[in-house]
């Protein structure tokens, strides 16, 4: 497998820029409907609502005047696990391979038609990422002429969460296949959410291709993972140059906290 | 009525009393089955688990009674392999008492998955570094051999045993039953530690990850020495609830003590190791996600999970009964060994609920709180189904079956023993089977 700049070889990823991020929903809502994610008629307990992509406000805790808040969106964050041999955690615990890693494109995908809903990638998945079709999708009258056709729907009973859009993908590698070209463009393989995002806060691409915007982005000093001590090596990072925001992304011990903080107060 | 089929020489309640405990019973499990059809038919929307709750009581249920079902792969560990005689007088019950654990943690697990007839996706698309693999191979596999252990103690009916060929199969079962007991004993083994490592290999989950050697994490190990520990304590405990029950002495004090014995050390260097595992992933695995105990064990809101689960799970049902099991006073004192084989239960069971619930109850992420959950009426009562299906199961075997080979002599009907001697001669011409004798020490 080749290494590098325009080679078969990716590691697709996202880096979300929170101090942009106005918390408006539309990758929310562009997701659910670019995947055929079903809802219910009454959505009000969220804990057994599927979205693939959720958005989480986060406050640093201090009383007004100095309350600050903070969106946060949560896609997949397709974890490479530590040396990038797709020990994510729910890979690695699927017991009937149901959850894929990709070697080529680094995206964990989800084999609809293999899942049994034994629910352990949802255990392990400390995202919370993983949806369960507690129901068989139902869609208003007329809604199902308006599905994506590119998107399997979900029957009850399976675990479901985020592709990275991975049909555009393949529609993307087709069209090159067709044109005579070996790769495709930054731009021609784009989530749903990234596109949607009117405050362009989600950027999108190859995270080893210096080509692509997330290839700088994700070495910035204000990057940061989610929970990256758990060693879970997600695809997803997150800028801020907000301190709180940036700490909010994982835990830390009290005196680890006073560290950072006083590094920045000498930075 | 139904008296040819009692074994010969003991006696049992009359049919019309035994059949209005089994009606009694059938109840209870009816609802279970009609709550598992619920849940079968119109999905897990039946239940209250959601996305944070992925595994929840019935999880539980199921690696709570399999290591209380522990009991069996144990005892027939040292009778079979170790060669302690005396336990054979318990190993039938034993085996009996695994045999219902294990075929409840099959049907709940039947029940728990979405799509149930895709259930064999676990053996035809097998993810070999997967722990719930390994616990579905093992676990089918040991139930076939608990399976192949009960059956020749049903072959050992009056009635049944007066077949020649079921006779003499009886027999010979008995007489291959330590390479069942061999396998069942390894496959345990693995199994148990299996279901310890599907929590501690969660690196996402700091309440459950551990670190280990190789592929195993410590709940690996701690899972099987604990079922080894404790599953004897379970046995006993049944065994003692059916002498209540019956008003009959069962099993003899030397039997008891001697397991009772066993399962004390078993249980006290266990609670050593829990010690050392607790202390170690508490200030040296947690902190380094940057976590502490106390976050661990909070009163935070929504949290139910404070420093008393602990406490109960490790002192309450660890050290205390460990330290009254291993002294002599406490095998001996009648009260003594009831609250120490329960507590003991009751802190195996505390320790699998932890693994599964606490650990799913906490939140990972910082802006997350803590997940709460109350099961619904079709999760309890399909929980409640395996006690009931047991309750049958091990009144049917007792009345029928010559499950405790030292009841005869611990309660002698008067003038009924002669009478009883001349039936089994009778019965044994009749067989007219050579040189085989017939299997008097009951197989498991």
């Amino acid at each position: 497998m080749e290494k590098g700049h325009n080679t078969t070889f990716k590691r697709y990823g996202m880096v979300i820029d929170l101090d942009k991020c106005t918390g408006c929903g539309a990758c929310m809502v562009a997701c659910m409907q670019e995947n055929n994610v079903p809802f219910k008629k009454d959505e009000t307990d969220k804990i057994r609502s599927i979205t693939w992509i959720r958005v989480y406000k986060l406050n640093n805790g201090k009383p007004y005047p100095d309350t600050e808040i903070c969106y946060l969106p949560r896609p997949c964050q397709h974890c490479s696990g530590m040396g990038d041999h797709g020990h994510s955690p729910c890979v690695s615990v699927c017991p009937a391979t149901a959850t894929d890693y990709g070697m080529d494109t680094g995206i964990v995908s989800q084999i609809y038609t293999r899942c049994f809903g034994c629910r352990y990638c949802m255990v392990a998945c400390p995202y919370h990422v993983r949806h369960f079709n507690w129901w068989d999708p139902v869609w208003p009258e007329g809604m199902e002429n308006y599905l994506s056709p590119n998107v399997s729907v979900r029957m009850r009973g399976v675990v479901e969460k985020c592709s990275f859009c991975y049909h555009r993908y393949q529609l993307a590698r087709e069209r090159a296949f067709v044109q005579g070209r070996k790769d495709i463009e930054e731009h021609e393989y784009q989530t749903a959410c990234t596109q949607a995002c009117p405050a362009k806060a989600i950027t999108f691409g190859d995270l080893i291709n210096p080509a692509h915007a997330v290839y700088e982005l994700k070495n910035s000093p204000n990057a940061f993972q989610l929970l990256e001590r758990l060693q879970t090596y997600p695809k997803v990072y997150y800028l801020s140059d907000r301190l709180w925001v940036r700490m909010a992304g994982d835990n830390y011990l009290e005196e680890e906290k006073r560290e950072m903080a006083q590094a920045k107060i000498k930075r | 009525m139904d008296s040819d089929l009692i074994p010969k020489g003991v006696q049992r309640c009359s049919l019309g009393k035994f059949l209005l405990w089994i009606s009694a019973c059938g109840f209870v499990l009816a609802i279970g089955v009609y709550a598992m059809i619920l849940c079968w038919l119109k999905g897990l929307n039946q239940t209250n688990m959601n996305d944070a709750y992925g595994f929840a009581l019935w999880i539980w249920a199921d690696l709570a009674i399999i290591a209380l079902g522990g009991g069996a792969f144990f005892t027939g560990f040292l009778r079979y392999i170790i060669g302690i005689k005396e336990l054979k007088n318990i190993i039938n019950y034993a085996v009996l008492i695994g045999f219902i654990c294990y075929s409840s943690a099959l049907l709940i697990l039947a029940i728990d998955i979405g799509q149930p007839l895709r259930g064999w996706f676990i053996f035809w698309h097998a993810n070999v570094h997967s722990m719930l693999t390994e616990v579905a191979f093992c676990l089918t596999v040991y139930f076939a051999v608990l399976t192949i252990e009960y059956i020749p103690l049903v072959l050992e009916n009056r009635k049944i045993d007066k077949i020649p060929f079921f006779h003499n199969l009886s027999h010979n079962m008995h007489e291959i039953m330590a390479v069942f007991a061999a396998t069942g004993a390894f496959l345990s083994f693995f199994h148990q530690g299996s279901l310890g490592g599907v929590a501690g290999v969660l690196f996402g989950r700091p309440f459950g990850f551990r670190e280990g050697i190789l592929i195993w994490p410590w709940t690996f190990f701690l899972f099987t020495w604990s079922a080894a520990a404790v599953g004897p304590c379970f046995t006993i405990l049944i065994t003692k609830i059916t002498e209540k029950v019956t008003r009959k002495k069962l099993v003899k004090d030397n039997v008891i003590e001697l397991l009772a014995k066993i399962s004390g050390w078993m249980l006290l260097t266990y609670i050593i190791a829990k010690l050392i595992d607790t202390y170690y992933w508490a200030f040296h695995t947690a902190p380094g996600m940057g976590l502490t105990l106390a976050q661990f064990y909070t009163s935070d809101p929504g949290s139910v999970y404070g420093y008393w689960i602990l406490f109960l799970e490790v002192v309450i049902g660890g050290i205390v009964p460990a330290l009254i099991l291993v002294t002599k006073f406490g095998r001996t004192n009648k009260i003594a060994l009831w609250i120490a084989i329960t507590l003991a239960c009751i802190g195996i069971c505390t320790n699998r609920w932890v693994m599964v619930l606490q650990l799913l109850a906490m939140p990972v992420m910082t802006f997350q709180s803590w997940f709460t959950y109350f099961p619904s009426w079709q999760e309890i009562a399909t929980t409640i189904l395996p006690v009931a299906y047991g309750a049958i199961l091990i009144s049917i075997s007792y009345r029928y079956l010559p499950i405790f080979p030292q009841e005869r002599e611990l309660n002698p009907i008067p003038g009924e023993e002669a009478e009883v001697e001349t039936v089994e001669k009778e019965e044994k011409k009749e067989l007219a089977t050579g040189d085989l004798s017939p299997a008097t020490e009951t197989a498991t």
